[in-house]
């Protein structure tokens, strides 16, 4: 249900729109125009408020900055190489123990969802991080709509494979499909959102077009982008990391400054965007949202289950 | 041969200094592109990372100069020291982009160097290149003597592999890249081995 959950990062965080399009855009399009006028005033007003500790990320960051290995493995390669990816029809499939099994395709789907914007933190497990400004509904009204059985304890996803359109998987730098998972108390949990836009546009392709998980509290390569297929299961899933060195991805992932990644240190990052004499600032337990997640690891060791 | 000669010819007339002065330049560019936004969004992993790639090439030319000669007569043997303290100067900066830039803590420097297995590495390399520089002149030649001289720069090749190395150990998932520069460099090593040479003047 859209409006359940109140994130405390507010769109005066999120730098204005005017600036992030360039000139050139905000000359050709009336539209445009019309759109960072009336986001202008509220962004504005607070933006320097802010702009010495949590800057906040632009629209350029956001969309210049990704890991998306299925285009490449440089932070660059998903926007030199989204652009082919056709994202129209889109569909899901929808299957394993749920009540409704089907093909679900995505603008069925979005015609049954509020979209809602949810400004995050992200925290990648290469310990840089950003603010980004989504759109998205929540899964739970999703999973709502399938029904899931009583017997279903995970919730698995997979990403598009289609190596004509996605240079990345023509190697094996990973096991292609890309595959996440959830425990389905984490799936239903009201900060899981699907996301399908930011900054009030369209999910860009380089960030997952055109439907990607957001699970702010997990390192971010747990939001898996371009989802096709999402399945209710009884044991838990496959994730792709985690096949692909045990050692330095766990299953659940959650953001914790306290268990290092076996190679750096997750106990500070480095928040994207800050240029060359950026500081690193601390990372956060849940990167922040423990008062809201915490619970779901009541009495689970965290350093085992990592 | 006589493409050597020309080139061989081209080269007596390029002066030493003149590839210090270009050597010099590539990271001072690309910390000016890191300021100005050439970079990306995250200028200082960029850096960090061209500077480092910037290193293992320079090695490779560094360890590209006696197999040239050997196969191909081409003698670059004049630019050796100059391209071997100029890895010296790559690596250096790659470790101040890290140290200075990325890592920021001094006391997070030291907990890094000795728990990360990848940076335990790339450190080892660092301090074996140390000696080599310090004795990159004609002095330390004469004062320790062809031979030893010599045997003290072998330490290059052992520097060369752990830098790649280095490289490989820091991809993450299958990727290519770390892996084409590790096998040039053991193959340029591989070269060097007793029955190798055997084997090509046989």
């Amino acid at each position: 249900m859209a409006g359940r959950f109140k994130s405390t990062l507010r769109w005066s965080q999120v730098t204005p729109e005017a600036q992030y399009l360039d000139r050139r855009q905000l000359m050709g399009g009336a539209g445009a125009l019309a759109l960072s006028a009336a986001i202008l005033p509220r962004g504005a007003a607070a933006a320097s408020r802010y702009s010495t500790d949590a800057e906040p990320n632009s629209y350029e960051d956001i969309t210049s900055y990704n890991n998306f290995y299925e285009f490449g493995t440089g932070k660059g390669d998903p926007e030199d190489h989204a652009g082919q990816l056709t994202t129209e029809p889109w569909s899901v499939k929808i299957d394993g123990l749920v009540d409704r099994p089907g093909t679900y395709g995505f603008d069925d789907i979005m015609a049954k969802m509020t979209v809602e914007e949810r400004i995050y933190r992200l925290r990648c497990v290469e310990a840089w991080s950003m603010v980004v400004p989504w759109m998205g509904f929540e899964l739970a009204d999703l999973l709502d709509i399938v029904g899931v059985k009583p017997s279903a304890r995970f919730i698995s996803f997979e990403t598009l494979v289609r190596p004509e359109e996605m240079p990345g998987q023509k190697y094996p730098v990973l096991d292609w499909p890309y595959r996440e998972g959830l425990r389905l108390d984490e799936a239903r949990h009201p900060l899981t959102i699907l996301a399908t836009g930011l900054y009030g546009k369209p999910m860009p392709n380089q960030n997952g077009a055109p439907l990607r998980l957001v699970v702010p509290w997990k390192y971010g390569f747990k939001s898996i982008k371009s989802i096709v297929r999402i399945t209710a299961t009884d044991s838990q899933p496959q994730s792709t990391w985690n096949m692909q060195a045990p050692r330095e991805y766990g299953f659940y992932s959650n953001v914790n400054p306290e268990v290092d990644h076996p190679r750096w240190s997750q106990a500070t990052e480095r928040r994207v965007g800050g240029g060359l004499f950026s500081r690193r600032q601390d990372t956060l337990m849940f990167n922040g949202y423990g008062d809201e997640v915490a619970s779901l690891y009541a009495g689970m060791d965290l350093q085992k289950n990592f | 041969m006589a493409l050597a000669a020309t080139v061989n010819g081209a080269v007596r007339r390029i002066p030493v200094w003149a590839v210090y002065a270009l050597g010099v330049l590539p990271p001072v560019w690309y910390f000016y592109l890191g300021l100005t936004g050439g970079l990306g969004v995250e200028p200082i992993k960029a850096l960090e990372q061209k500077i480092g790639l910037l290193a293992l090439q320079m090695l490779i030319a560094v360890l590209a100069v006696t197999p040239l000669m050997r196969l191909t007569r081409i003698n670059l043997m004049k630019f050796r020291r100059a391209l071997g303290v100029l890895t010296f100067y790559y690596v250096t900066c790659h470790l101040l982009a890290w140290l200075v830039l990325d890592i920021q803590d001094p006391a997070r420097i030291w907990a890094d160097i000795l728990k990360r297995p990848y940076i335990t590495v790339g450190m080892a390399g660092f301090a074996l290149l140390l000696p080599l520089a310090i004795t990159s002149n004609n002095l330390s030649l004469r004062k320790l003597g062809p031979l030893r001289w010599r045997r003290l720069h072998k330490l290059t090749y052992v520097a060369a592999l752990l830098g790649a190395v280095h490289y490989v150990m820091l991809a993450k998932g299958l990727q290519l890249e770390p892996l084409i520069y590790l096998a040039i460099i053991t193959g340029l090593l591989a070269l060097r081995l007793p029955m190798m040479r055997r084997a090509r003047t046989a």
